[in-house]
């Protein structure tokens, strides 16, 4: 039972910390929850097929299937939230204003909302198979009854769904006046931090090298540990980054960074 | 410009079967227990890892030393590449049964 607890704790933390930072930073667009609900349902039924195909995946690409898979899933999260926060840089002061004349169109206020159900059920897919697969050794393994292990399980899951909760509320009070700019930043490093698990991927894959190591800050801040979950989900904080994943960190935050640039003067 | 280009990706595309040139090392997974649990390495040098896991259950091979993670499934194999990195010890776990399978990776 505490096994389970503490796997599905973790797991589920991740993705409590990615949906609460899509929902904070999407409060006040219109369908906004209906979409993301799309895009937890398809998580869980993404995750168990996944988790289903483990196997084969792992063994495709000469037994880097996994990697590549994991990759291309981020690769596209990454794109969606790179779309979402441009989109809403042009759209901000619609939404703060908080228009609900029925002239406007379905396609204005609702068109990129997809892109927040893909993100979600991505984001989820990895944390989820993990879930699944350990889910399902353990009850063959285990001693313990079914109701134990599944009770452990929904515990964690519970845990890590209350502390997303506190941290949605905690940024909503945090930053009414400036929610976008403080949401958007945290959208902006989700990214970012997504990205560098590409590079991260992409080099356990051998496809492209680590060139290096840079710092080593797990005396400091422990990626097992519960802070160390919540600023990896936020932020991409990583104990031994590798260079590449600290170029693939910066890009990502300049290739943003100029994107808000360039459309906000056709917006404006 | 375009002949270097081309140059540069022949020679990439030759050093292709050099991947099977580099070390490979076992561990098995048994009874939620890494075996061997420590694995020493050339340092500077990528190796592959070959974990076998001869558990029925699945296990995810994890290491934030060496930021890899893998899950394999019962009954099954998985590769994991390594390095190059700096001689040093790096630790490795398994994350579905964190409390018996630890390990590490010593690099010479």
């Amino acid at each position: 039972m505490v096994a389970s607890f503490i796997i599905s704790f973790r797991e589920f933390l991740e993705i409590a910390i990615i949906i609460t930072i899509i929902l904070a930073a999407t409060r006040g667009v219109r369908g906004r929850t209906r979409w993301i609900g799309v895009g937890i349902l398809g998580g869980i039924i993404g995750s168990a097929v996944v988790a289903a195909f483990a196997g084969s995946i792992s063994n495709a690409m000469e037994g880097m299937g996994q990697e590549v898979f994991n990759a291309i899933i981020l690769s596209v999260a990454v794109v969606m939230i790179v779309w979402t926060v441009v989109w809403m840089q042009s759209h901000g002061r619609a939404i703060a204003q908080k228009m609900k004349s029925v002239g406007k169109s379905v396609a204005d206020g609702e068109t990129p909302l997809y892109s927040l159900a893909v993100v979600v059920s991505l984001a989820m897919w990895r944390e989820g198979a993990e879930i699944v697969l350990f889910m399902s050794g353990i009850i063959s393994s285990s001693q313990e009854s079914m109701l134990a292990i599944m009770s452990g399980g929904v515990a964690g899951a519970l845990l890590a769904i209350s502390i997303g909760v506190l941290l949605y509320f905690g940024l909503i009070k945090l930053s009414s006046k400036h929610l976008f700019s403080v949401t958007g930043g945290l959208l902006i490093l989700l990214a970012c931090g997504m990205s560098a698990q590409v590079a991260s991927y992409l080099n356990a894959a051998d496809i492209i090298p680590a060139l290096g190591a840079t710092w080593d800050s797990g005396w400091l801040l422990s990626q097992n540990s519960v802070a160390g979950k919540i600023l990896h989900a936020m932020l991409g904080y990583s104990e031994r980054p590798s260079v590449i994943q600290l170029i693939f960190y910066g890009s990502t935050l300049l290739i943003i960074f100029l994107l808000l640039k360039m459309t906000k003067k056709a917006g404006a | 410009m375009k002949k270097n280009l081309a140059l540069a990706l022949t020679f990439s595309l030759l050093s292709f079967p050099a991947i099977a040139e580099t070390p490979s090392f076992e561990i098995v997974i048994k009874d939620h227990h890494f075996n061997p649990s420590t694995v020493e390495i050339p340092a500077d040098k990528k190796v592959k890892l070959v974990i076998k896991n001869q558990d029925p259950t699945p296990e995810e091979f994890e290491s934030h030393d060496l930021n890899r993670e893998k899950v394999i499934a019962g009954n099954s194999e998985g590769v994991v590449f390594v390095g190059p990195v700096k001689a040093g010890e790096y630790k490795f776990f398994g994350e579905f049964n964190e409390k018996t399978a630890q390990g590490k990776i010593v690099a010479k």
